[in-house]
C-alpha cells in the first residue's frame, strides 16, 4: 500500500453540488497528492451516482467510500448516503450510523470535524453551495486546528446561505469563485 | 496549544475506556476512535462533566453511570427491513438455499431494539422457513436487548416500517403482526415463539454454536480493522461450508485478514458465503 499522504483536501456541498463539484474536480490534475473527501447531502434511500459520474470526467480516481476504506493520495472519496464519514486518524475512513446532524446524514460538520482532527494544520476545507447552515462549525474547526478554509463566494452559489454561515462562523476564510478553487489547490501544496 | 490540549482528550479517552473494561467489563477499547470521540464529547457535555477524567471519576464510584455511557458508546439506529433490497435479495437467493435444510440456526449479532430480528422473523414466517428455525438476537447494551424482548415501537416509525416490508417483497402486510395503542405499536408475541435473546459481546465473547446464517448489519463499522477482524473470525467459526454472512451495506470482507474463507454471494448487497478456507 502507498504511503499515508502529507495533506489532504475536504470539501462540503449541498443544494447545487453537482455543478459546482463539476468545476473544481474535474480541473485538478493526475497525481494530485492529496485525497480529497467530499461530502454531500443526498436523498438518503438512493443509491448515489457522483462517485461513478466523477470517475468518468476526472483525472482522479472517484470512489464511494466504504467502511475503513484505506486513505490514499490522489484519490476521490465520496460520502455514501445516510453514512456519517470520520477520518480515522489519516490511514482510513469510518462510517457511520449516529443521528443526524442539523437533519443531515452525511454531516459537514461531523466529517470536517474529524478530518480537523486527524490532518490538523494539513488540512483545506471548502464550503460550497447549499441551503443550510451545515459546514460552517465544522470549517471553524479546521481553522482552529490551523487548517485553511474556503468558502465559494456567496454570489456566486447556487444557494448562498451555507457559504455565508460559513463566512459567518471562519471570518479570515479565503473567498473564492469557483473557478479560482482548482488553481488554488493545484498551488498549494503545503 | 491546540495541538496539547487535544492529545490531553484522547489520553482521558483511552484512560476512560480502560475504567469502563477494569469496573464493568465493557470493552470498548478497540473501537473506532472517530466516533467514539465524539459520542464521548457529546456525553461530556450533555451529562454537564468540565472534562472526560472527571466523568471518569463518576464511572468508576456511580454504577448507575454505566446504562448512561452505553448510551453514548453504542449507537442504536436502526429501521425494520432497513436497506429493504438486502431482505429482497435474503427472500429471493439466500432462503432457496435455506429451504433445503431440516433445521436452521439464525443469528442476529447487535440487533439492537430488535428490528432486524423482527424483520427477519416475519420473512421466515412469509416464506415458511420459521417453524424450523431458531432465531438467537444478541447484543451487548441491555436496554436495547430489553426493548428487543418487548417488540414495542414508537407508531410514527411503522409507516416507514411498512413501506420498507413492501419493498423487501413483503408477502402479506405488516399489519398482520402488531397492535396499536397509545401511540405505540407492539408485535405479536407469537415472532417471539423461534427467538432467544442474549448478552453476548463480539468482543469480549466466543463462538455458541453453529449457524446457518449470520446477519450483523452496521456493528462493525464502529470497530478498528484488527477489531473487526476479531468478529469476522467468530463468524467464520460459526459458519459451516456454504453458511451465510451479511453485512451492512457500507460494510466489507475486502479489508479483513479473513476474506480468503468467505466468497461474494449477493455483491451489491453484502451478503456473503462460506468457503472451505
Ligand atoms: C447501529 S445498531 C445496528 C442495528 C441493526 N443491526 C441494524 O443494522 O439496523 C448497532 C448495535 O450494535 C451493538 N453493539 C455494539 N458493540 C457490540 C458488541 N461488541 N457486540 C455486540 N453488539 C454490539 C449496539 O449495542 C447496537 O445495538
Amino acid at each position: 500500500m502507498s504511503k499515508t499522504p502529507e495533506g489532504a483536501v475536504i470539501i462540503g456541498a449541498s443544494a447545487g453540488a453537482l455543478e459546482a463539484l463539476s468545476s473544481i474536480l474535474p480541473a485538478l490534475p493526475a497525481g494530485y497528492p492529496f485525497p480529497i473527501f467530499v461530502i454531500v447531502h443526498l436523498p438518503p434511500k438512493k443509491r448515489s451516482v457522483l462517485a461513478e459520474i466523477f470517475n468518468e470526467k476526472c483525472r482522479l480516481r472517484a470512489i464511494e467510500a466504504e467502511d475503513k476504506e484505506p486513505v490514499e493520495p490522489g484519490v476521490i472519496y465520496f460520502a455514501p448516503p445516510n453514512y456519517h464519514l470520520l477520518l480515522e486518524g489519516r490511514s482510513s475512513i469510518a462510517l457511520s450510523n449516529e443521528e443526524e446532524v442539523l437533519f443531515s446524514r452525511p454531516s459537514i460538520d461531523v466529517a470536517f470535524e474529524s478530518a480537523a482532527e486527524a490532518w490538523g494544520d494539513r488540512l483545506t476545507g471548502i464550503v460550497l453551495t447549499g441551503a443550510n447552515h451545515d459546514g460552517a462549525r465544522g470549517l471553524q474547526a479546521i481553522e482552529n486546528s490551523g487548517g485553511t478554509a474556503i468558502v465559494q463566494d456567496p454570489s456566486t452559489a447556487f444557494a448562498r446561505t451555507m457559504p455565508d454561515a460559513a463566512i459567518l462562523a471562519c471570518p479570515k476564510a479565503r473567498i473564492l469563485a469557483l473557478p479560482e478553487i482548482p488553481s488554488y489547490l493545484s498551488s498549494n501544496f503545503k | 496549544m491546540i495541538d496539547t490540549y487535544e492529545k490531553v482528550e484522547d489520553i482521558e479517552i483511552r484512560l476512560l475506556l480502560e475504567a469502563l473494561y477494569h469496573r464493568y467489563h465493557y470493552d470498548f477499547r478497540n473501537y473506532a476512535m472517530s466516533s467514539i470521540r465524539r459520542r464521548l464529547r457529546q456525553a461530556r457535555e450533555q451529562l454537564g462533566f468540565s472534562t472526560i477524567s472527571a466523568m471518569q471519576e463518576h464511572v468508576l464510584h456511580d454504577p448507575d453511570m454505566l446504562p448512561r455511557m452505553l448510551r453514548y458508546l453504542t449507537v442504536q439506529v436502526s429501521e425494520m427491513f432497513r436497506d429493504p433490497s438486502y431482505f429482497l435479495a435474503i427472500r429471493q437467493k439466500v432462503v432457496p438455499h435455506l429451504r433445503t435444510y431440516p433445521s436452521l440456526k439464525i443469528w442476529v449479532a447487535g440487533c439492537s431494539a430488535g428490528e432486524e430480528l423482527y424483520s427477519l422473523v416475519i420473512l421466515f414466517r412469509e416464506e415458511g422457513l420459521e417453524e424450523r428455525t431458531l432465531f438467537y438476537a444478541t447484543d451487548i447494551n441491555p436496554d436495547a436487548l430489553a426493548q428487543a424482548e418487548t417488540g414495542v415501537y414508537d407508531i410514527e416509525r411503522v409507516r416507514l416500517f411498512t413501506e420498507n416490508h413492501r419493498q423487501a417483497g413483503g408477502k402479506s402486510s405488516l399489519s398482520d403482526y402488531y397492535t396499536t395503542a397509545y401511540n405505540r405499536c407492539a408485535l405479536d408475541k407469537s415472532l417471539r415463539r423461534n427467538v432467544v435473546f442474549s448478552d453476548h459481546s463480539l468482543v469480549t465473547d466466543q463462538v455458541f454454536g453453529e449457524m446457518q446464517f449470520v446477519s450483523c448489519r452496521n456493528v462493525m463499522i464502529y470497530f478498528d480493522r484488527p477489531l473487526q477482524d476479531r468478529a469476522i473470525g467468530l463468524f467464520r467459526d460459526s459458519l459451516p461450508h456454504n453458511g451465510f454472512l451479511g453485512l451492512g451495506a457500507k460494510e466489507t470482507l475486502r479489508f479483513s485478514t479473513h476474506a480468503d474463507s468467505f466468497r461474494e454471494f449477493v455483491r451489491e448487497e453484502k451478503i456473503y458465503q462460506r468457503t472451505r478456507a
